[in-house]
């Protein structure tokens, strides 16, 4: 049982790790912040999970790893988030640049502000 | 060599890598970003060496804090960033800064290299006494009970530091709210984490006091978390920062001292010395003193990043 277990580990962090490096390759080649954001936050949720998934059979207790899967939750939150912003500035800052105009595709949806 | 072992020295030189770059980086923003990574990989090594009070603080105002303060520097810098970068000191200045700088780092290798081995410590001593307070964390016993004055003072400090940032106000503005008003859509991604994070936030801030009395942990950073959750909620619009002549505000900067004030002239005036807890009630005064600095360092680590007084009213 312990040495399929370790298998699991195994096998889940080195996915884990391939997607961590795809996402870095990503992060380093693709040509603009965008897509650059693509390669980054769907290597990370996934990389990430797949080690969090790895170390679940190793967390020893229930609250391990319930505190495990909470820190893989609360960084999917947080990675979501951020990239929402920063395309939004990086649309805001193209709009900008590009045709001399103020600040209006970062608030899309019209809402006063 | 040991996969730890090839594991630190990687960390090791990743470390010294990312410090000698953003000395060496040119703009500002560049610095910053060099300077965060930085505190993340220094708060890694803390971990290795077991020391995951020193690690989680290390994360929270090496990396985090910090990091916000000095983008905040950078973006008010970006205006004159152009020409900062032009501008090149004359010869003696940057002779003098060389020299300067090379006699810190020879008398900081000198008092590395100089150590007595083993090393002076008063470990021992702590970990014989940690009954005293009844406290499992030989770290929260050293910070609240064997050198608390040091832990007193430094909360000072901390105010000190935010009276020198609102002292940058000018007299037309001074009692107005701090730093500018944040806008953000509030339909937007923001708005949406600055009302989901901060309930999880205020929790896992609070675990962090209480599991500080005999886990790693403890008022400084449960106040960094809980200061997080703050920024993000006035960041996102949700919510002004106070201005700063509310008096409410003001008893909370005073609350965390100030107990631990009260405490100390009590173990003066009813016991041996100051800052002397009585044996019984070691462990609910020693929390009690945390809860309060907790509520101080949270509002003060805030206002330090809000800045100093900006506007009148609260638009």
């Amino acid at each position: 049982m312990k040495f399929m277990l370790d298998i699991v580990t195994v096998t889940a962090i080195s996915a884990g790790a391939f997607f961590f490096l795809a996402g870095t390759v990503g992060l380093l080649r693709f040509p603009d912040t965008l897509t650059r954001l693509h390669a980054l936050t769907k290597a990370d949720n996934l990389g990430l999970g797949l080690v969090v998934l790895g170390l679940l059979p190793q967390a020893g207790s229930l609250r391990g790893g319930f505190k495990l899967i909470c820190v893989w939750l609360l960084v999917l939150l947080a990675g979501a988030t951020v990239s929402q912003l920063i395309a939004r500035a990086a649309l805001a800052n193209e709009a900008n640049g590009q045709r001399g105009r103020p600040r209006t595709r970062a608030r899309q949806d019209g809402s006063p502000t | 060599m040991t996969i730890a072992a090839a594991l630190e020295t990687v960390l090791a030189a990743l470390i010294l890598a990312i410090a000698i770059w953003t000395i060496a980086a040119r703009e500002t923003f560049a610095a910053v970003a060099g300077f965060v990574v930085y505190g993340l990989l220094l708060a890694l090594v803390w971990v290795r060496l077991e020391a995951v009070d020193v690690a989680l603080t290390e994360a929270a105002i090496g990396g985090g804090l910090s990091g916000v303060l000095l983008l905040g520097a950078a973006a008010r810098l970006r205006a004159t960033e152009t020409r900062a970068v032009m501008e090149r000191p004359d010869k003696i200045l940057r002779l003098g800064a060389a020299i300067l700088s090379a006699t810190v780092a020879a008398g900081l290798a000198a008092g590395v290299l100089l150590l007595t081995d083993p090393a002076p410590t008063l470990a021992s001593a702590a970990a014989t006494n940690a009954a005293a307070t009844g406290l499992g964390n030989p770290v929260t016993n050293v910070l609240m009970a064997f050198r608390a004055t040091d832990t007193l003072l430094e909360k000072v400090v901390l105010l000190l530091a935010l009276v020198g940032v609102w002292s940058l106000a000018s007299d037309r503005l001074w009692g107005g709210f701090p730093g500018p008003r944040h806008q953000a859509d509030p339909l937007g991604a923001l708005a949406f984490l600055a009302r989901l994070l901060p309930p999880v936030g205020i929790v896992v801030g609070i675990y962090i006091l209480w599991a500080g009395a005999n886990h790693p942990g403890g008022a400084f950073q449960a106040g960094a978390i809980l200061a997080a959750m703050w920024l993000l909620v006035m960041m996102a619009g949700l919510t002004d920062v106070p201005p700063v002549s509310s008096r409410r505000l003001r008893l909370v900067l005073i609350a965390g001292p100030g107990v631990f004030l009260v405490v100390g002239l009590g173990g003066l005036c009813f016991g041996t010395a100051f800052l002397a807890y009585p044996v019984a009630s070691a462990k609910p005064l020693i929390l009690g003193i945390e809860a309060a600095m907790t509520l101080t360092i949270a509002v003060t680590l805030g206002l330090l990043v809000a800045g100093a007084p900006e506007r009148r009213d609260g638009q």
